[in-house]
């Protein structure tokens, strides 16, 4: 069983949390996930580490209540415990070597998008990060980016907050000012990140992506995560729990990605209304 | 006297169109007196060459004697002495390939029902003793052994009797392995994978869940940690494609995920929290124990019609011949001499969000003669030209083996593997790393899980010589 220490709701979506792990947080990078069960009956679910505090042993979460697990999740409370905490998984995001890099974030990618900008921060790379949202209410982590980022661009769907569009539109003006970077990564929706990369072609800037398939297991057992590449116009078969999250994003086929990441919509929404009538009653 | 019948005593068992839509066993067990009969036919040869069968050698005569006295008890006592997992062996051995292949009345007749007689002692004991192993006493060395399943399990009780401290690490949030996410209930049922891991407990070997070595820690800090030897039993790795066009569209799944879906996450149950494609049409591709396994979980699942596609004949069937024969009982479909080329899927082009968009519709196969056989004697299946068809189906199951996982591999300076991936062993389990030692898939590949045991029983005893050095 593994301990909430911390909970706080960042936007009404969106909540983080810190769970004890001493053994995740004494190895987890940024990059990497983690996969949980609430409780005994509860499906596993990966999440991808959102921070860690190597001495206290905690490992940060930051999630979206999208569906039963997630609002089940939510439910919990400082004190209270979760089942199963099992990591790091996958591979961390390479960042040796890097000197100027662009982030871009959208929504609760985020999340994830934030501990890679910190490291790079760190490690004295100049750091660009592009954040979007759909609208200023889901505006989540501003001050932290802000704080590890030599400039931060905040933009919204809707224009009311930051400025108004989707990620690319600033991308690209970078990219039409001169601007280069050693690499571009993205981390968000899949549509968000498919037009990213678009947006990175012409330059032939490098491109990593942070990939979330389904999965199960998440140690390489049982290939529900795999993705296929294109490299030099062959297809290749890869699995997003060994050989990543992160891919060259100009090697992802994101439509078939987009396309198997709908397999178990209809169940999912049912799960979810479930999920919530049962909470409604407790209440 | 001995009984003298020629066969055995046939296994009573669920009807099978009954079983095909449930997940109870299918198999019920021996009756007592059933039992008492099966054990008359036992000659007890002088030689046992029933023993020199057995990857973990039962003393057999010595347990049916027993039976045959009616002391179940002191029969089941004979078992653990050499076998960690009687209840799960009982079940999945194929006993057909090993002991009774050598039991002497085979060579008129049928063999002593060993198998069903070991299933019997078992079941026997767990439902009517209530005693529990005792932990040996601690002779002052520590061993870590990395996956749960039937391997490591093996290992851990081998090394728990004689006094090791063991600490036994498992990825997943259940400790057994295949035994859990691979084997569905109806073969073995989850709650006897859970006594025989609570009877290692018992004897104060410690389960470690949720830690994956390779990631969680690493082998070297494990002997940092104090173990003195790890043992990897860390099973099969990823799940092999055939690399057709269409593996990727919705509703086709890899052997390992359809069953840790229904097994492990318990997706057959009535609410369950981890979907499954259920009925319809389904096809499991492959012809061993493992695709008859996916293809009678979708028949519980509720599918229309369940086939068997498999590019070689009846005859090469790698699944055991009792498989087989409970799966076309059942109602599954063998498509024999086939082979997937294709997996078509629905394309609205006129509606990009039509919901049914990217899911299969069907699979193209050609079908295949045999021809000469190839260097392993296996009759090489060679394409019919221009014999394409469509088989009707919404699910696809691919059950083509497994490639090793790497992680651990990947994070073990010294550990020698070959070119698949396998970990190298010597004769006794030992890789060429000093300390640590390694079986069953992990080394061999997918296999069996006697012979997984076998190698976890190997690997037990070689490190015990090692840490009494």
């Amino acid at each position: 069983m593994y301990k909430i220490v911390d909970k706080v709701s960042l936007n009404p979506t969106v909540t983080m949390m810190q769970i004890e792990a001493p053994l995740v947080a004494a190895k987890a990078e940024p990059g990497q996930f983690i996969i949980l069960r609430v409780d005994e009956k509860g499906e596993r679910i990966p999440l991808t580490v959102a921070g860690y505090d190597r001495e206290k042993g905690n490992v940060k979460i930051i999630f979206q209540i999208v569906g039963a697990t997630t609002e089940k999740l939510n439910h919990k409370n400082v004190g209270d415990y979760i089942q199963d905490f099992v990591g790091p998984l996958g591979v961390a995001t390479h960042l040796d070597g890097l000197k100027k890099v662009c982030i871009v974030g959208g929504g609760v990618g985020c999340a994830i998008a934030l501990p890679i900008a910190q490291k790079l921060h760190e490690l004295g790379a100049n750091v660009t990060s592009i954040i979007g949202f759909r609208t200023k209410d889901l505006l989540i982590l501003e001050d932290d980016f802000r704080a590890c980022s030599d400039e931060l661009i905040v933009m919204t769907d809707d224009g009311s907050y930051g400025r108004e569009g989707n990620v690319t539109v600033p991308l690209k003006e970078l990219f039409e000012n001169g601007e280069t970077y050693d690499q571009v990564i993205t981390i968000g929706p899949l549509i968000m990140m498919k037009f990213v990369v678009a947006a990175c072609q012409p330059t032939g800037i490098p491109c990593t992506v942070s990939m979330n398939p389904i999965m199960i297991d998440g140690t390489g057992m049982c290939g529900g995560c795999r993705l296929t590449l294109n490299q030099d116009g062959k297809k290749v078969t890869k699995f997003a729990c060994v050989d990543g999250p992160d891919f060259n994003g100009y090697e992802v086929d994101f439509d078939e990605a987009m396309s198997r990441g709908t397999m178990y919509v209809p169940f999912e929404r049912h799960a979810y209304e479930e999920a919530c009538n049962l909470f409604k009653e407790v209440n | 006297m001995p009984n003298m019948s020629l066969v055995k005593n046939p296994m009573p068992s669920q009807d099978p169109l009954v079983r095909a839509h449930n997940f109870h066993e299918v198999a019920i067990g021996y009756t007592e007196e059933i039992a008492l009969d099966e054990a008359q036919r036992c000659l007890h040869c002088k030689n046992m060459p029933c023993v020199s069968g057995c990857p973990v050698n039962v003393h057999i005569p010595e347990f049916i004697e027993k039976i045959k006295e009616g002391d179940f008890e002191g029969a089941y006592q004979v078992i653990h002495e050499t076998s960690s997992l009687p209840a799960v062996c009982g079940r999945v051995c194929p006993q057909e390939t090993q002991c009774e292949s050598k039991c002497v009345r085979g060579i008129k007749g049928e063999p002593v029902g060993i198998g069903r007689l070991e299933r019997f002692v078992a079941d026997w004991h767990r439902d009517h003793s209530d005693q529990k192993p005792v932990p040996a006493p601690f002779n002052g060395h520590k061993v870590a052994i990395v996956g749960s399943g039937p391997s490591g399990l093996t290992c851990a009780g081998d090394l728990a009797k004689l006094g090791y401290k063991v600490t036994v690490f498992e990825a997943l949030h259940t400790a057994g392995g295949v035994l859990v996410y691979g084997i569905p209930e109806f073969r073995l049922p989850k709650a006897i994978v859970q006594q025989e891991v609570d009877n290692l407990v018992a004897m104060g070997v410690d389960v470690e869940t949720n830690v994956v070595i390779g990631k969680t820690l690493t082998v070297d800090e494990l002997f940092e940690q104090g173990y003195e030897a790890v043992y990897v039993g860390s099973g099969a790795g990823l799940p092999n494609f055939m690399g057709i066009p269409g593996e990727s569209l919705k509703g086709v799944y890899s052997a390992n995920e359809f069953l840790t879906r229904s097994n492990l996450m318990k997706a057959y149950e009535d609410d369950p929290v981890t979907p499954i494609m259920k009925g319809g049409n389904v096809a499991v591709v492959g012809g061993g124990n493992v695709a008859m396994d996916a293809a009678r979980t979708a028949l519980r699942l509720g599918a229309d019609n369940v086939y068997i596609v498999y590019r070689r004949s009846e005859e090469e069937l790698p699944a055991r011949r009792e498989e087989v024969e409970h799966a076309k009982e059942e109602g599954i479909i063998f498509k024999l001499l086939n082979n997937p080329v294709e997996i078509l899927g629905y394309n609205n082009p006129d509606d990009r969000r039509d919901p049914k968009n990217g899911f299969v519709t069907g699979m193209k196969c050609i079908r295949m003669e045999l021809g000469e056989p190839d260097e392993r004697g296996r009759r090489r299946p060679i394409p019919v030209e221009g014999s394409e068809f469509v088989l009707d189906v919404d699910t696809v199951v691919m059950a083509i083996g497994t490639s090793p996982n790497p992680l651990i591999k990947n994070t073990t300076a010294g550990l020698d593997v070959n070119s698949h991936g396998g970990i190298i062993v010597d004769d006794n389990g030992a890789t060429s790393k000093e300390g640590v030692y390694a079986g069953g898939d992990a080394v061999t590949g997918a296999a069996t899980v006697i012979s997984a045991m076998g190698a976890g029983k190997l690997a037990a005893k070689s490190i015990h010589e090692y840490l009494s050095k």
